[in-house]
Formats: C-alpha cells, sequence, structure tokens
C-alpha cells in the first residue's frame, strides 16, 4: 500500500518494488532539503526503481491495437520503454485509433515516438498474413 | 483399423512446456519428438497474457508472454526432427504410452511413443466449484475467458466489474478492463492476504486506485438476464460471512479469479498417480511420473507463477524423457532406472503446502520447489532437521526454490535422520 506522509518538503512513502516478481517492500524518505533516503531494496534496480517513483514515474504500456488480414483482429503491442505514468491513458487513445495489416514481424514498429515520448510502440508477437480474413 | 505411427518423444501440448522440453529432448539426442497441440498455434497460455513480466529470470530482461514463447517457437519450427501437429487433440494416453488423437485432416490417429511428456497446462476453477448463491445471469466469466475476449477476439465483456479472488489473472484482468475504460469497482478476496504477486497489486490495483477487499467474498448475484450486481460480505475465521457486513455494489460483469487446476484427465487414464496437494502427478527429479516412461513438467504438473520455472522444468523433463527413450530396446524392455532403490520421499512439514519432486534419489542434488502454507517473517526452511535455507520473507504466491545439496545429504544420512526413507520438509520461524 502506498502510504504517504508529506510536510512541507518532506516526505515519507511505502511502496512495493515491481521491477522483479520478489516484490521487496520499500520505503522511501525524503528530508527538508529534497535529499532521498530509500530502504527496504535487494538490488539496486530497487533503489533505482524508488527514486523514479517519487521523481518521475513510469510504466511500460501493454495493449493491443487492430490488425487486418489475420488469423485474429488484434495485435499485441507494448512500448520499448516506460512511459511517464500520466501519459498512459492518452497513449490508450492514441493507439485506439491505430489499425495495422498482417504480415507483422515481432519488433516491428507500430507507432513511432508516442506522444513525443522519444519512445516506440513496438509488435510484440508474429502475425501472418491471411487470406480471405477481412 | 487406424495406422499407428510412431515417435521416440511425445509430448502433449505446446505450451512453453511443451515447448522448451522438445527443444531439450532434442539437445539429449532423441532423433523424433512430437508436439501434440489442440490450438491452431504454439504458444499456450501465454499468446494471450499480452502484459510485461515473463522472463526476467531465464533473459534478464521483462518479455510480454507471446515474446516469451518467441524465444521457443521458430527453434522448434526450424527443427526437421520436432514434428508439430496443430489443432489436435489428444483424446486418450494408456500406461503403455500409446495416444489416440484427433486431427483436422487426418481424422483419428494412433500413436505410439517411447516416452511422453505431460504438458497440458492447467484450467480455471468455475462458478459450479464454488457456489454462489443467487441468480444465474450472463456476465459472470473466469479471468482468463475474459483475457482471451480482451487481448485475442477484441470483445469487452462488460464496463463495470467486479473481480473474485485476488489471483495474478484477475489483477491483470482489473488493469487491463481499466485501460480499456471501464470502472473495476473491486477485487473481493477470502483469505486475510491477496493471492497474486505483491507487484501485481502494486502495479495493477494500488497504480489505479481499485479497492481490494480482504477476509470478504461475493455472497449473492444479483439480476435476471444480466449480471446486475453483487453483494459482497466479509468472513469470519471459518469463511462463513458475517450477517450485518453486507455491500451491495452495482456491477454487470463478474470475474471469477479463484484458482487454477492442473488438467489432468489424460494422466489419469494413463493410471499416474496424483499429488493431492498439488493436483498434479508425484514425480521424481527427473520428473517421471510413478508410470515409467511418462514424465510431466509445466502447469500440469503444479501450478507456476513464472514461466521462467516452467522452461527449467520442462528442460529437466524433456532431457530424461530422451534419454529414457533412448535407452529403450527394440522389444521395449528399459534397462537400468526405475529401479527404486534409493529414492526417498519427501513430504510437506508444518509450514509447507507443497514440496516437488515429492521422490528424490538418494544423494541426488537437486532443486527443490515448495510453497508455504501462509506469509511469514524470518522462517528456517529444513529438512528432517537439516537447515537447508534461511528466508526473510515467504508468501504463498511466490514458489521458493532451493537446492538441495551434497552436504545435505551427508547431515541426513549420518546422523539417521532420514528414518524409513521419508523425508520432511518444514518451515519453521526463526528465535
Ligand atoms: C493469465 C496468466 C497470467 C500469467 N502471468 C505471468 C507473468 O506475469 N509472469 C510469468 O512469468 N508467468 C505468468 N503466468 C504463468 C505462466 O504463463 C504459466 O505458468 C505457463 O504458461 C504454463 O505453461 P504450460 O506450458 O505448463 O501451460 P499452458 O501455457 O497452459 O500450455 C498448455 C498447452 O497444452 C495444450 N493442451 C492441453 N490439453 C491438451 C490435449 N489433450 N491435447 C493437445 N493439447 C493440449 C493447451 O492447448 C495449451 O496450449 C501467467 C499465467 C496466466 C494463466
Ligand atoms: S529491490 Fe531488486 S530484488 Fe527487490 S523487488 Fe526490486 S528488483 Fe526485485
Amino acid at each position: 500500500m502506498a502510504i504517504d506522509t508529506q510536510v512541507g518538503e518532506e516526505l515519507k512513502r511505502k511502496m512495493t518494488c515491481i521491477v522483479c516478481p520478489t516484490g521487496c517492500q520499500l520505503e522511501v524518505q525524503r528530508d527538508g532539503d529534497g535529499k532521498l533516503s530509500i530502504t527496504g531494496f535487494q538490488c539496486r534496480r530497487g533503489e533505482a526503481y524508488a527514486e523514479n517513483e517519487i521523481l518521475n514515474p513510469r510504466r511500460v504500456l501493454t495493449t493491443t491495437v487492430k490488425i487486418r488480414n489475420a488469423s485474429l483482429p488484434l495485435l499485441p503491442v507494448r512500448t520499448t520503454e516506460a512511459i511517464p505514468k500520466e501519459l498512459l491513458a492518452e497513449a490508450m487513445q492514441v493507439l485506439a485509433q491505430v489499425e495495422v495489416t498482417a504480415p507483422v514481424k515481432t519488433g516491428d514498429v507500430i507507432l513511432a515516438n508516442i506522444l513525443d515520448t522519444g519512445i516506440d510502440v513496438i509488435a510484440s508477437r508474429d502475425m501472418k498474413r491471411v487470406e480471405g480474413v477481412a | 483399423m487406424l495406422n499407428t505411427h510412431y515417435t521416440d518423444v511425445a509430448i502433449i501440448g505446446g505450451g512453453p512446456a511443451g515447448l522448451a522440453a522438445a527443444l531439450a529432448a532434442r539437445r539429449a539426442g532423441a532423433e523424433h519428438v512430437t508436439v501434440l497441440e489442440r490450438n491452431h498455434e504454439l504458444g499456450g497460455i501465454l499468446q494471450q497474457c499480452i502484459h510485461n513480466g515473463f522472463g526476467l529470470h531465464r533473459f534478464k530482461e521483462e518479455l510480454t508472454g507471446p515474446e516469451y514463447a518467441y524465444r521457443f517457437i521458430p527453434q522448434v519450427e526450424a527443427d526437421p526432427k520436432i514434428h508439430v501437429y496443430l489443432n489436435t487433440m489428444v483424446l486418450s494416453l494408456s500406461p503403455e504410452k500409446e495416444m489416440t488423437a484427433v486431427h483436422p485432416v487426418h481424422g483419428l490417429i494412433n500413436l505410439k511413443a517411447k516416452s511422453v511428456i505431460l504438458a497440458m497446462g492447467c484450467r480455471e476453477r468455475t462458478r459450479g466449484a464454488l457456489s454462489i448463491p443467487g441468480t444465474r445471469p450472463a456476465g459472470v466469466y473466469t479471468a482468463g475467458t475474459a483475457q482471451r475476449f480482451v487481448n485475442m477476439d477484441g470483445f469487452m465483456p462488460g464496463k463495470r466489474v467486479v473481480i473474485l479472488g485476488s489471483g495474478d489473472i484477475g489483477l491483470i484482468m482489473a488493469r487491463r478492463f481499466t485501460m480499456e475504460g471501464a470502472k473495476v469497482e473491486a477485487v473481493v478476496e477470502i483469505m486475510p492476504y491477496p493471492a497474486g504477486l505483491a507487484r501485481n497489486i502494486a502495479q495493477c490495483l494500488e497504480d489505479f486506485d481499485i479497492p481490494l477487499y480482504l477476509n470478504s467474498t461475493v455472497t449473492k448475484i444479483h439480476g435476471k438476464d444480466r449480471v446486475e450486481g453483487v453483494t459482497i460480505s466479509q468472513v469470519d475465521d471459518n469463511w462463513c460471512p458475517i450477517p450485518g457486513t453486507e455491500r451491495y455494489i452495482p456491477c454487470d460483469t463478474l470475474l471469477l479469479s479463484v484458482g487454477l487446476i492442473p488438467e489432468n484427465e489424460l494422466s489419469q487414464e494413463a493410471e499416474v498417480p496424483l499429488d493431492p496437494r498439488t493436483g498434479g502427478p508425484i514425480v521424481d527429479e527427473s520428473r517421471e511420473t510413478l508410470v515409467s516412461g511418462i514424465f510431466a513438467c509445466g502447469n500440469v504438473l503444479h501450478v507456476h507463477d513464472l514461466v521462467d520455472y516452467v522452461s527449467e522444468e520442462a528442460e529437466i523433463a524433456g532431457e530424461a524423457a530422451a534419454r529414457y527413450a533412448l535407452k529403450q530396446t527394440a522389444d521395449g524392455v528399459v534397462n537400468g532406472k526405475n529401479g527404486m532403490g534409493g529414492q526417498f520421499t519427501i513430504k510437506p512439514g508444518d509450514g509447507i503446502r507443497y514440496v516437488l519432486p515429492q521422490r528424490v534419489t538418494q544423494g541426488a542434488e537437486v532443486d527443490l520447489y515448495m510453497r508455504v502454507t501462509q506469509p511469514m517473517d524470518a522462517i528456517t526452511l529444513s529438512l528432517s532437521g537439516v537447515t537447508l535455507a534461511r528466508k526473510r520473507q515467504v508468501r504463498p504466491s511466490e514458489m521458493l526454490k532451493i537446492k538441495l545439496k551434497a552436504q545435505h545429504w551427508d547431515s541426513l544420512l549420518e546422523d539417521g535422520k532420514a528414518q524409513g526413507r521419508e523425508l520432511c520438509l518444514a518451515a519453521e520461524p526463526r528465535l
């Protein structure tokens, strides 16, 4: 559970590290000068995650876009890296308008530089062309 | 009369377990490997798991389900000695390792194998197994079925959703529904702790302010043709609803994420004994069942939360099944192995829900996989009194993997702790 207590610039927050399945319980404290002290991590990636969560929380977006001429109506896609959390909803709206045509290969760029983040949206599977399918 | 086809290693199921087993069997020298998959493509459940979170242990990268599957599928397809039959459902299996399957073009086929690997995965528990009072309107789905609808078929089952059970699939779907514009009203869990991984509670519920009600369950489903709402109630220590705690939540969809059951109808037909704790076959460290030459791996053996361990386990089974097939002589007699001479049984003791493999050969250095019965802090895991490992924090949702080493065997055998060839694994609080 993310619990925040904020007094001026001071902040204390508990969070679960989502970088790997271990799910360490982290605690971040920011003192009056804005300095962060982080505890509870088992590795460096957890420490970096906690710092990012306070300064600039980001998430990888995984969703689907419409695809024509394939055995399925949807193609799974993902951002190549995590994008700012506050852009997730907007990115979903942008991707709802996207439609591609099979064949597609894993890793093909479906939408470059989504919302000017410098991050691409790529296909996360192969999709063969099937004749006779709209 | 049906024509009978012959193969060295037959693999039932082309999910991550079947794929890794096929490749490992080939590496170990099997000359003819057959994969039978009832779906129209390989990859199993991974094809509908479009979220990321796969492969961190194995590939040191966070992949989506389909991407993880594609680390294996092209290799399997490129190997001319692996024969893949899609749209092919195995209907029966005998202890003599004869199968019948139905194929869209060839019709019924008979297949006889020197060794068989069970890799059928698991299925979701359904509402019938739970018996919630109320009407039977449309709008009740298992979480995995909803996942397939939303991610592969392009169909949203509803707009206002309540999820019963806090398993990982339900948590992943809570996020997915929210991102697709539906409102997830609540996740309701009967236990005092969540069933899914802590990271999924954080990134699927907390990120979207979806409430999680622990010690609670759905006590009534409302609506005639379509779900209109559910009543949830708190439960006491015996899981009985507490009168006066009822709360009505309007919704049009109820998702069930109340657990998975290994799919073992075929195993039972082949007289493979199952472990009631895992719901899967009893196996030794090579993942051989108690029926000689029949092996098992992946979710059919025990429900895994991480696919990385599925692949690892499948490689053990694939290699052993290949060795078994190679040792077999023309008249079907196997040389060596299965004398059962040096085998020990491992039983779960205090704090342990199950341990796998259930049989180990004396002196074998093996990874033991286990789950605890409840969340615990600061524990020692010991085997018949011999300490194997200490853990800071353990949860039933996370499978533990611990190595049984030569030095542990030394202590077990020296001190005569291994009485009657039975070992007991326990999780004890550290004082
Ligand atoms: C919704 C969900 C989310 C998950 N999230 C994660 C995650 O984030 N990270 C992670 O690491 N792991 C995750 N997992 C776990 C991981 O995906 C599974 O443990 C893994 O897929 C199990 O592999 P399997 O090959 O044993 O089973 P499956 O993938 O189920 O494959 C079994 C295959 O056997 C076939 N089959 C069954 N019976 C027959 C028959 N009679 N004849 C022919 N074929 C048959 C089926 O069609 C299927 O293709 C998740 C699992 C699920 C269900
Ligand atoms: S701190 Fe490291 S070990 Fe712990 S959850 Fe985060 S990434 Fe995993």
